[in-house]
Formats: structure tokens, sequence, C-alpha cells
């Protein structure tokens, strides 16, 4: 039992990483598809593909991650999710694959009409795959996956709850990249961007404010004991999570940015786990199944847990590589080759001015590190929650 | 799409959902299969490559690093989406599967997800840091690539592996009460699988860039660069492939002994016997073979050297329980293997040429050779996998569960599986011509190669000033 709560704990864990990383990526392509025409258009795009470019691929793997622990620990639950909520889930996977190749395809053609096409691929699927992926949560938290599904359910993930969480989704994936675009703007120097995205994650701030009121209203009718459990139990982390959201809010209208990027992940990672908190120790709401009668064997069990403790020592550095290098923007459109390429890498291109400062860089890396404290917190949480 | 026809063709016996369900599975698989190829044995290819450009230091060498850096960043994005789908059809299409061994099979795709971030994050270190990270520093955040895909191979495999010959766990009232994970990853078939499908990863990214080289040289374009790409996809590869065979030969004569009825299938071999024949080539239909090349023995001499080795038939189980169309099977295990000989005699003719004239060959029919090479690794590669999947059927998890029992109750994989096929064909054709388009843009030189999206003019990235200041125009 202790076992199945530590692994849900991991699992949740992994869902709020891939949220605050990949959800962003998702953002930026949001961005990118209501950036106007080529003309107006030009600046803000940019700056979302360098921003995205080299971390979009490690963010993903979360996805994936999160995958193969909820088939690994709780295989009886995964196969009913994705039997019952299979049509989401094979729209979600086809904004997937055309997100990724839209991406990495626009880069590599030339010509005008062909980055428009391959762009405006990336940009939908970036608005349609988060939508449908919060529908599927959607589904599992108003209790519509029952505990053993055997076929596809439609009303599973159309009523108004599943609904609200997917628009809720594509806002919280929109408000994550405007904020963290900030950031990149305000690196760069580039206080017209900065400004531009100000606006965009103010608006989206508060629409995701909104989308998360609404749902948590919504939950009422079809799922009465979480929402019960959110202004209860998970209370706590609610109120983090809107106080979050006024402070990046009240930082954003002051033009103070610094430490809003923390700030905003904070936030969404506290409705993860408002959400976790307050359905636990329910799997399937609205069925039987539990965390712990749903659970692998305990050596599974076990191996999970050792298995992520590998991953968070040997992948949290790691990121933290990746995200102070891409910081401190040694990271960009490097492949490309200028001319005949020097016999030492990188001396073959004058570099770009370097616009250092250790700022950004640092503030990444203690997202990173505090999103691994903040797993750990988590389980040693769920662990104590567990003893109770 | 090579095996989804094939398992189209074989599915036709079975009915319900299973049959486009496994034609999807091996649709997408069949797909990602080549980019995973790629993905495990092109960074060390690469790697190779700076590897020479620093040390010598070559400039040819080093063009060529980079380069194939850039057709590398498009790989693995293609590769990082099509593996999701993967993930993804675990639970879509075979909910079955999932719901009776998620909990054993999970644990080496657990063991597989930290070497996709270790590769995922240092595949971007890699290929972003080209311009700001000097020299060798550069190239080692390259070795964690290599090496990850070597140990994330190992993983996924460690399941097809499991789902041949299934263990390390412990059942008790229909329930799955313990997993030993050492067991399950390091199972009975693992040993074979890994050795043979990592090199076949080798084989087919080598030879695939030497293909690309040798086409060019045979365009006419004989120049170093041309001959260095060649021999730096092909040396490594033709190295690989005499261990390949070997490890190919020992894995059959394992299956003969852990999976007779996959062997039989593979050999042709109806009923048990010593003295069994091997058949080269051949249709198996109605109890004959027509158009095959029999050879008296050969098969009980490979499975135990000796005529008199006792070869076991499929007639040791019932119908029901032998793989639909053995033709297939075995036309597939023979190309595989026809191949492979096919690669080994180009390495030799090469290595001929070395030794007399300290010259790759200048055969017109060499280089024609070497042109196709990688497309024949890639063929060899695919029809290995439906000589194994195929071969398992009716099982998903041999001798425990069945296909139809591990396929999804849902309808509408007819609908998926056309939706998948026409856009897996999409993206195929886009990826080889959008490598195409880079290799035409290296060719004329000069271009700035970073695209600019929706950029109203083309930009010199590197010419200085702030790009977003000089977009505001």
């Amino acid at each position: 039992m202790i076992a199945a709560a530590t692994v849900g704990g991991i699992l949740l864990a992994t869902v709020t990483l891939y949220g605050i990383l990949g959800g962003a990526d998702f953002g930026g392509g949001l961005w990118d598809l209501l950036a106007g025409g080529d003309r107006r258009g030009h600046a803000p795009r940019q700056l979302i593909d360098e921003s995205i470019t080299p971390v979009w691929e490690a963010n993903h793997v979360w996805l994936v991650f999160a995958l193969v622990i909820f088939w690994t620990a709780f295989p009886v639950a995964f196969a009913s999710v994705m039997t019952a909520a299979a049509l989401p889930l094979w729209l979600a996977v086809g904004g997937i694959v055309l997100r990724g190749a839209g991406f990495a395809f626009r880069k590599e053609v030339s010509g005008l009409g062909l980055q428009r096409a391959f762009g405006a691929v990336f940009a939908f699927s970036s608005l349609l795959t988060p939508f449908f992926m919060g529908t599927v949560i959607g589904a599992v938290a108003a209790g519509q996956i029952p505990a053993d599904a055997s076929h596809a359910s439609l009303a599973a993930w159309t009523n108004p709850t599943s609904l609200l969480i997917g628009f809720l989704f594509v806002g919280a994936c929109g408000y994550l990249a405007a904020v963290y675009l900030i950031g990149e703007a305000a690196r760069r120097g580039d206080r017209r961007l900065q400004g531009y995205f100000t606006r965009r994650a103010q608006a989206a701030g508060a629409a995701t404010g909104a989308l998360s009121l609404a749902t948590l209203l919504e939950l009422h009718a079809p799922a009465p004991a979480l929402q019960h459990n959110l202004t209860g139990r998970a209370l706590p982390l609610v109120i983090l999570a809107g106080l979050t959201g006024l402070t990046v809010l009240a930082l954003l209208a002051a033009g103070r940015p610094r430490g809003i990027r923390v700030l905003a992940a904070l936030g969404v990672a506290a409705v993860v786990w408002g959400w976790g908190v307050a359905q636990y120790p329910a799997l399937l709401p609205g069925t039987a199944v539990t965390l712990s009668n749903a659970g692998a064997p305990h050596s599974t069990l076990v191996a999970l847990v050792v298995l992520f403790a590998a991953v968070v020592v040997l992948i949290g550095p790691s990121f933290g590589l990746l995200f102070a290098l891409h910081g401190r923007q040694l990271l960009q459109g490097g492949e490309g080759l200028t001319a005949p390429a020097g016999g030492r890498a990188g001396a073959g291109s004058p570099a770009r001015p370097r616009r250092s400062s250790g700022q950004p860089g640092r503030a990444s890396r203690v997202v990173a590190i505090g999103l691994i404290a903040a797993g750990a917190v988590a389980r040693a949480r769920a662990r104590g929650g567990r003893n109770r | 799409m090579h095996s989804a026809t094939a398992a189209m063709l074989t599915a036709t016996r079975v009915s319900g959902e299973v049959v486009p369900a496994r034609a999807q599975m091996a649709a997408t698989l069949g797909f990602h299969i080549i980019l995973a190829c790629l993905g495990i044995a092109l960074p060390t290819i690469v790697l190779i490559a700076e590897f020479i450009g620093l040390r010598r230091p070559d400039q040819v060498a080093m063009v060529l690093a980079r380069r194939w850096s850039q057709a590398m960043g498009v790989l693995v994005a293609v590769g990082a989406v099509t593996g999701t789908v993967l993930s993804f059809e675990m639970g879509l299409l075979w909910p079955g599967l999932m719901r009776k061994y998620g909990a054993v099979l999970g644990l080496p795709f657990g063991v597989e997800g930290l070497f996709f971030f270790l590769e995922a994050i240092f595949t971007a270190i890699y290929l972003y840091g080209w311009r700001r990270l000097g020299g060798w520093a550069h190239w080692w955040t390259g070795v964690p690539i290599a090496l990850s895909g070597i140990f994330g191979a190992m993983s996924v495999i460690a399941v097809n592996a499991w789902m041949n010959q299934p263990g390390g766990f412990t059942v008790s009232h229909g329930r799955i009460v313990a997993v030993d994970p050492w067991q399950v990853f390091f199972n009975h078939a693992a040993i074979y699988e890994m050795p043979h499908m990592i090199l076949a990863a080798y084989m087919v990214s080598g030879f695939t860039v030497a293909g690309v080289y040798a086409a060019g040289i045979l365009r006419g374009r004989r120049d170093r660069y041309h001959y260095t790409g060649f021999a730096l996809g092909f040396v490594p590869a033709a190295i690989l492939t005499p261990f390949q065979i070997f490890v190919g030969d020992t894995a059959a004569r394992a299956i003969a002994h852990d999976q007779p009825v996959k062997f039989a299938s593979m050999e042709y071999v109806e009923r048990t016997s010593s003295h069994v024949p091997e058949w080269l080539a051949g249709v198996y239909a109605n109890g004959h073979i027509y158009a095959g090349l029999k050879i008296p023995d050969f098969d009980s001499l490979l499975v135990g050297f000796s005529p008199g080795t006792k070869v076991i038939g499929w007639d040791t189980v019932p119908a029901a329980e032998r793989p639909p169309v053995v033709w297939l099977i075995h036309l597939c295990f023979d190309a595989m293997v026809g191949i492979g000989f096919l690669l080994l005699l180009a390495g030799l003719w090469a290595l001929w040429g070395w030794w007399r004239h300290r010259a790759l060959p200048r055969q017109r029919l060499f280089w024609l050779l070497g042109a196709v090479s990688g497309l024949a690794a890639i063929v060899a590669m695919e029809a290995g996998w439906v000589v194994t999947e195929v071969g398992r059927q009716p099982w998903v998890v041999y001798r425990l569960q069945t296909t139809t029992q591990a396929a999804t109750t849902n309808g509408g994989v007819i609908t998926s599986l056309s939706i998948v096929i026409v856009l897996y064909a999409v993206l195929g054709i886009a990826t080889v011509l959008i490598l195409r388009a880079l290799a035409r843009r290296w060719r004329r030189g000069g271009v700035p190669e970073t695209g600019v999206p929706y950029g109203p003019q083309p930009e010199i990235p590197d010419a200085g000033g702030t790009r977003a200041g000089r977009a505001r125009t």
C-alpha cells in the first residue's frame, strides 16, 4: 500500500513535470498559431522557435515515462482508460506526431510556402493535443472511466467537466509558455517582445484562472467527492495555485518579471497536486479502483521506485545541464554550417554577440532542482498520508 | 510499411479487431524501427567522424559530422514522435496484453525511459552545441547519446524477447503476484535478441550512410568528401557484418530449441524428423514446396552439426497454434540471411581491394552494391522482424496469451489504421524529401541553413546584430 501510494506520487510527479515543461512547448505552438501574418508574427515566432528547439524532445520524454509508469504500476486501470478514452487519445497521438514532425520539418525546408504549411501543422496540433489530453484527465477526474472498460465511450470525455479541463489544459499551456517567453525575451534584451508576451501571459493567466474556478464549480454534479476534497484537504494547494497566479499577474502588472517562471510553474504544479491529493486514494473515481487495489505486485512497485530514484539522480543533473546551457544561449541553431566549417567546432562561424547573463540560466536550474525537490517532498507526503 | 502488408496478409485468418490492430502495429513499428536503428547507431558514426575531424584534424570529416548532425536532428524528431505512437498503441491496441502483463513487461520499458531521457537531453546538447561548445567538450557530449542508444535498445528488445520467452513472474489464482525484474530483463531470448538487433541497428545506419555517398560516387562525384562519407559508414558496418552472421546463426539454433514451431516455419519442417533438408527460397502451399532449392540434410546439420539431428516440426502442435502463412516467414528468413551474406561479400570485396591496392575497389559493381547496401540492410532488418513477430503467432506472449486475447475490443481500428497509413506515408516521404533538400543545399553551399520560420526574407543568422532587432523592420 505504501509502495502503491509512492508510485502514485511518482506518476503524479512525472505528469507535473510533463505539464510544466512539455505543456509550455505546446503553449509555444499556441502563441505561434496566434502570432498573425508572416511579417507581424516573425519576431515572436522566432523567439518561440529558438526557445523550444533544443528542449522539446527532452521535455516530451516525461509523457512517455508517465505512460510507462501508469501501465506498469496500474495495468488494469491503464487498460481501462486506454479503452474508454480511446478516441481523444488517438487524436492526441495524432497531434503529437504532427506537432513534432511539423516543428522539425519547418526548420529544414526552404521557401515561405512550405514553412507556412509545416508551421500551421505544428501550431494547430499544439492547440489540439493538450485539449484532448485534458479531456482524458477530465474523464478520469469526473469518474467517467469504468473499472474495466471494454468499449470506447464518447460521453466519457465530451461531458462539460472533461471539456472544461480540456480548455483548462490549453489555457495553462499558453500561460506557462507566455510567462517563460517573457524571460526569454528579457534575456535577449528585447523589450518589445517582453511586452508582447506580458500581455499574452496576463490574458492567458486570467483565462486559466477563470477556467480553474469554473471547473471547480462544475465538479459539483459529476464528482462531488473530488470537489469536497478540493475545498477540504487539498485546499492549501488550491489556495497556493490561486496565490501564485495572482502574484504572477501582479508582478506582470508592475513590470517586475523576476521569478515569475518559478511561480507560474509552481502554480500549475499546485493544481496537478491538488487534483491528486483530492482524488486520493481513488485511481478511477466513481469505481472501486484505488491506488492500492489496482497496483502491480509489490516487487514491480519497488522496482519502479528504484527506477525513479535513478531517473532523479541521472536525469535531474542532465536536465540542469541542458537548461543551463540553453539559458546561457550556448545551444542554438548550431548544427547549420556556415561555409567551410572550421577544424574546431565553433571556430568556423563568427560568434554572435554573446548576451551573457547568468541569471536566467540559474533560474532554469532552480526550476529543475525545485521540481525534483517538489517530487521528493510529494512522495514523502504521499507516504505520510499513507500512515495516517 | 513493408511489414504492414506482411501482417495484413498473415492476419487474414484471424477475425475481429485483431487483424487491423496487427496491421497497424506492424505499420507503425516497421516505420519506427528504421528511425530507431538510426537513433541507436547514427550518433556513433557521427562521433567517429567528429573524432577523426578533431584528432587529425580532418576538415572533411568535420564537415560530414556537422552535416550528419543536422540530418540527425530531423530523424531524431520523427523517431521521437513515432516512438511515442507505439507507447500509446501498447494500450490503445493491446489493452488485453497490458492488463494482464503490464506489471511485468513495463519494467524494461521503464528502464528504456531512463535511457530515452539521457538520449534526448544529450542529443539536444550535441546537436545545438556545435557552435558554442568547443572541440572535445562537444565531442564528449555525444558519448552519452551513443551509450544510451545501446542501453535503451537493450531495454526495448528485452520486452520483445520476454514475449518470446516469458518468465520472471509468479502467478497465483490468475493474478501476477510477484515479479523478478532481473529475470524479466535478462530472459532467455534476450541473450541473442539484444546483440542481434543492436548489430542490425549499426549495420542499417552504417550501410545507409555508405549508400548515400556510394550513390553520389556513381553519379560521378568522385571526391574526397564522398569517399570519406562512404568509408565512415561502410567500414564499421562491414566490420560488424561477420559478427552479425555468427549471432544470427546462434539465435536460429536457440529458436530451434526455444520456439520449435517458429523455427519449423522458418525452415519448412513439416514433420519432426532427422535428416531434415534445408530449403532455399520456395513457396509452401497445400503441403508442397514450389520453386525451392533443396539441400539434403543441411538443416539438421545447421541445428545440431550432424545430419542425424532431429528437428522438431510444426506437426507437434495443433493447427490453431501454428503461425499463419509459413511461406512468408520462410521467405523473410531467407531474405534476411541472403542479404546478410551479400553485405558480407561487399565487405570482403573492399577488404581485398584495400589489401591489394590500398584503395577501395574501382569496379562499378562494387559501388552499385554499396549504393543499395543501406536499403538492403533495412529490408533484412524488417524481414527479421517479420520472422520473429509472425513466427510467434498466434501468441503475443509465447504460449501464455494469444494476440486475439490481447487486442482491443473497441471497433474502428480500420479507421485508425487507414489514417496511420496515410499519415506515415506522408511523414516518410516528407522526411526523405527534406533530407534530399538538405543535401542539395549542402552541395550548393553558402546558403544559410538555419531556417527562419516565416521569415519575410532569408536572413543571415551569423551576420551579427540581434535577430530580433533586425526582424523589427
